[in-house]
């Protein structure tokens, strides 16, 4: 069980890693706040001398206005170097688990969750490779962390074989397609999550209008942030409906029937309908936008219930959390 | 909007915000979701704006979410035809709550009223919804580009430039560019036209540009796969059987509807459809894991067999979990196994009054297992007998007395059961459930305590059962016994056809962008040719300037002009689609 054991190791490293990044991201948010309200004085000021009286600056959402030079964004950077260290760890982890038990490392609760946080990790750290997706990143290491640690804390279990019914290339395909695609929801979650905080900040919420939330002034527009969300969730969407259908194939060779609305299948099936329904709310007018936004969140709570709540609450047959 | 009928040539359904479909983006406002402004619609009209609110996207949106939340009971609470006994105890449980919830359907969701209430009317507001939406496409299949807009200054995508080229050279060069390097398989469908000087525009040559028509056709095939894919289950539904059979090795079953001990079908089910092959268990096989790690756990269960078809011909298979054989369109599944010991009882006269083999149920991973023997009265005058109790693999004997199996193999095998003498009801012919015993009008065993006797028996033991009953006998060898289902469903291929046809339109569909590109060359005043394109996308569209730039960047000696107004300054990478978020205030 050596292998095992310095599993479990990198694990708790990759879980450390994406904490201290979580603590670069912040910094750097919060930096970017501070930048903001120097930049909205200065507007202020500026406003205020052109108008010849007391004019509040219109909040427009660009942080050119007035801004006084580039802000350092050096903790961003650390933060995204030790996400990829983080994502590095999690992948030997994963890998080094699946030698030890002699298979596909996403067999149960725990490596479901492990693949999952590592997916969600590297579809951020590979998105920012292609455009600046820094503000997500905050986000993205605290879901990170939060997984690795539940997982290490409430999921975990020896690493070992898997009983006749999990014995198939399917469990390959069907479980790791269900994994990519959680890891994807998630990451489109945060980005909806943003569109959500920003379009109410930029139209005058009390809370969120505080100098506190000035970060979310640097974050893109919300319907920049709503059109990512939107290309995230139709991959994660695309792949969601594979996961169905390939469960549906299996469970007609394992269980003698395609689909017999087992706890597991009905929630799959829901999650399923909930991001349609966001799919058309987007091109139905009147719901696109932000009330789009908020399907995408039941969406998702919908994905995490599936994957915890029924696993844990509900006995069916899909009971291979091992716990 | 209200006055739309289907005859137009591009049909859009109620409440469906595309600027695609509609032309040129608008330029902020959106016109109010169309509320029937006739108050006198007669009974025609009526008929026809509840056809349309149904066959709209805020209906279909409704029906979505309402589908999902209806799906919701059925996860928490048990349901009868995966948990008949589950249903059972939360009834007695639940007296009051549990009649309500049972009239209501909520113990069967999944074919309850509401449920199949909802998902009907979303598959009508589908079909209605789809058909004029491929009839039109159909024809859009057909047209040419639209005409190129008047004003460009509204598109999200634009560029200009100026050339030393004349203005035929610059459009022909853009509807080059567009049309691809691949004659056979153009990537935009192009028109070239010419407008006459006109006021203070002078003459100029246009291009108007389309591609992306399988994005439509995509969404297209897949909404009808899912009627296809529910029309193929409800078939199913209606012609599949399913049966079980318990099989002990060295014995057989024929497909036949008596030979399984249960049976269920679809009302469309004839028993002619049950090629009348049989099915022998030769030998089964089983292997548990012995590490500390994962202790008797399942690894592996073969069940080898010999199918005989009805032409004679045999041939032998291997039955594994996840590996159903197929035997003339059924499959068989490998769903159960266990121990079916062999028992005999000799009554108190010694004649045999039970022999045969007993299947003893799996309890726990351990398999420590239940049976019951039902013994008639064969002499005349003696009582029937029922025993009841269980059979351990590996026998481990706990501080209380009580016994459990230790390791789902037969290392150490016991048979532990309780007696009870009385009328088994054997005779009345009324039928029985072979695994249960109703012991409360039976009496048991009792000892010198007052405790309940129990008979052990290892394998080739005869052992003498209480008050003189008799003795029994555990046969030398354990038979094993396989559960077996099997199962035909004719429409499984078109299940899985209608499945991935969807999977394939809806990616075809979310991926292949959609665009019109339109483009203007005209000598200006200075004397230079301007060039002007602009873009449209359906949705968003990240690519959509590239394209733009890209049909620019084809005009010979191009000098880019820098547009005045930049919109939107503060997305860096992805540009916004318009009018897509927080703007629809109500
Ligand atoms: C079983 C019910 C339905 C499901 C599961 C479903 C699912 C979907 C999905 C996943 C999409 C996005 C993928 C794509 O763009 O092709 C979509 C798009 C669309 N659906 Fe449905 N749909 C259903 C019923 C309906 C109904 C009843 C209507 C008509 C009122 C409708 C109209 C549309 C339209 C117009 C689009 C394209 C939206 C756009 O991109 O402009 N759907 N549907």
């Amino acid at each position: 069980m050596e292998l095992a054991n310095l599993s479990v190791l990198l694990v708790w490293g990759a879980a450390t890693a994406l904490a201290v990044a979580l603590i670069a991201f912040s910094i750097d948010l919060s930096r970017l706040s501070g930048a903001r309200v120097e930049a909205r004085d200065a507007t202020r000021e500026r406003v205020a001398v052109a108008a010849g009286g007391v004019a509040d600056a219109p909040r427009d959402g660009t942080p050119e206005d007035g801004a006084p030079g580039p802000v350092n964004r050096r903790y961003a950077g650390v933060g995204m170097s030790v996400t990829w260290l983080a994502a590095v760890l999690l992948l030997v982890a994963i890998v080094l688990r699946g030698i030890a038990a002699g298979r596909t490392p996403w067999a149960n609760m725990y490596e479901f969750t492990l693949v999952g946080a590592f997916v969600a990790v590297a579809v951020f750290a590979i998105v920012s490779t292609r455009r600046d997706v820094r503000f997500l990143g905050a986000f993205v290491t605290f879901l990170g962390t939060l997984f690795l640690v539940t997982a290490q804390t409430r999921f975990f279990v020896e690493a070992t074989g898997v009983q006749p019914a999990l014995q198939k290339y399917w469990l390959v395909i069907h479980v790791g397609v269900a994994i990519v695609a959680t890891g994807i929801f998630t990451v489109a979650f945060v980005t909806s999550v943003l569109q959500l905080l920003r379009d109410a900040r930029d139209n005058g919420s009390p809370v969120l209008g505080s100098a506190r939330w000035g970060w979310l002034d640097h974050t893109p527009a919300p319907a920049a942030l709503e059109s990512l969300s939107f290309r995230l969730n139709a991959v994660a969407f695309v792949l969601w409906t594979f996961t169905i259908i390939g469960g549906a194939i299996w469970a007609e060779d394992a269980w003698g029937r395609y689909w017999g609305w087992d706890p597991k299948e009905v929630w799959s099936f829901i999650v399923w309908v909930v991001y349609a329904a966001y799919l058309h709310a987007r091109t139905t007018r009147g719901w696109s936008g932000t009330r789009a936004a908020w399907f995408v969140v039941a969406g998702y709570a919908c994905v995490l219930f599936n994957f915890t709540g029924v696993n844990l609450i509900f006995n069916g047959k899909h009971s291979y959390s091992g716990l | 909007m209200a006055g739309r009928t289907s005859s137009d040539s591009t049909y859009v359904p109620e409440g469906i915000a595309d600027e695609f479909t509609q032309g040129a983006p608008s330029s902020g406002e959106q016109p109010r979701p169309g509320r029937p402004s006739a108050p006198v619609l007669g009974l025609v009209g009526t008929l026809r704006w509840m056809w349309r609110q149904l066959t709209s996207m805020r209906v279909a949106l409704m029906l979505l979410m309402l589908l999902a939340v209806a799906a919701v009971p059925g996860s928490v609470l048990p349901q009868r035809n995966q948990d008949a006994a589950g249903v059972i105890t939360y009834l007695a449980e639940h007296p009051t709550a549990g009649e309500w919830l049972d009239r209501a359907g909520f113990f069967d969701v999944y074919s309850s009223v509401w449920f199949s209430a909802i998902y009907i009317l979303l598959f009508v507001s589908l079909v209605g919804c789809i058909l004029p939406r491929s009839a039109a496409h159909y024809r859009a299949l057909r047209g040419r580009p639209p005409r190129v807009p008047s004003r460009f200054h509204r598109f999200p995508a634009k560029a200009t430039a100026t050339t030393t080229a004349s203005p035929q050279e610059a459009a022909d060069a853009v509807a080059a560019r567009l049309r691809g390097t691949l004659p056979w398989l153009p990537t935009f469908r192009v028109d070239q036209g010419e407008e006459a000087a006109r006021g203070a525009r002078p003459a100029t040559r246009t291009v108007s540009a389309e591609r992306g028509y399988l994005r439509e056709t995509g969404n297209l095939v897949f909404h009808l796969a899912l009627v296809g894919l529910l029309v193929s289950v409800a078939t199913g539904q209606l012609l599949h059987y399913r049966g079980q059979a318990i099989v002990t090795e060295g014995r057989g079953f024929a497909n036949a509807v008596v030979d399984y001990d249960t049976f269920e079908k679809g009302s469309w089910f004839r028993p002619g459809s049950l090629v009348p092959f049989s099915m022998t268990l030769d030998r089964f096989e089983s292997e548990f894991a012995s590490d500390t790690v994962a202790f008797a756990q399942a690894r592996d269960f073969t069940a080898h067999v010999t199918v005989s078809e009805p032409d004679g011909e045999q041939r032998p298979e291997q039955i594994k979990v996840n590996h159903p054989i197929v035997v003339d369109g059924a499959k068989i599944y490998l769903q159960g196994n266990g121990f079916a010991p062999e028992i005999t009882v000799h009554d108190a006269e010694g004649e045999v009054a039970f022999a045969g083999r007993v299947t003893f149920i799996p309890e726990d991973t351990m398999y420590t297992s239940r049976g019951v023997v039902k013994v008639p009265d064969v002499s005349p005058g003696l009582d029937q007998i029922g025993l009841v109790g269980y059979f351990l693999p590996t026998a481990e004997a706990n501080e209380d007395g009580s016994v459990r199996s230790a390791f789902p193999q037969p290392v150490d095998p016991l048979l532990v059961l309780e007696v009870y003498t009385g009328d088994l009801g054997l005779d009345d012919g009324s039928p029985q459930n072979v695994y249960e015993l109703d012991t409360a009008s039976l009496t048991p065993a009792l000892d010198e305590q007052g405790e309940r006797v129990k008979v052990l028996a290892r394998p080739g033991e005869t052992v003498d059962l209480p008050d003189g009953l008799g003795t029994l006998t555990l046969g030398e060898n354990l038979p094993r016994y396989v559960a077996l289902d099997l199962r035909h469903d004719p429409s499984l291929t078109f299940v899985l056809v209608f499945s991935l046809l969807a999977l394939a339109g809806l990616t075809v569909s979310l991926f292949t962008p959609r665009r019109r590109v339109w483009a203007r060359a005209y000598t200006g005043p200075d004397g230079a040719t301007v060039v002007e394109v602009a873009g449209l996308a359906r949705g968003d569209d990240a690519g959509l300037q590239a394209e733009v730039d890209r049909a620019l960047e084809a005009v010979p000696a191009a000098v880019r002009v820098q547009e005045q107004e930049p919109e939107t300054r503060d997305v860096p990478a992805v540009p916004a689609a318009p009018d897509r978020t927080g703007s629809e205030k109500d």
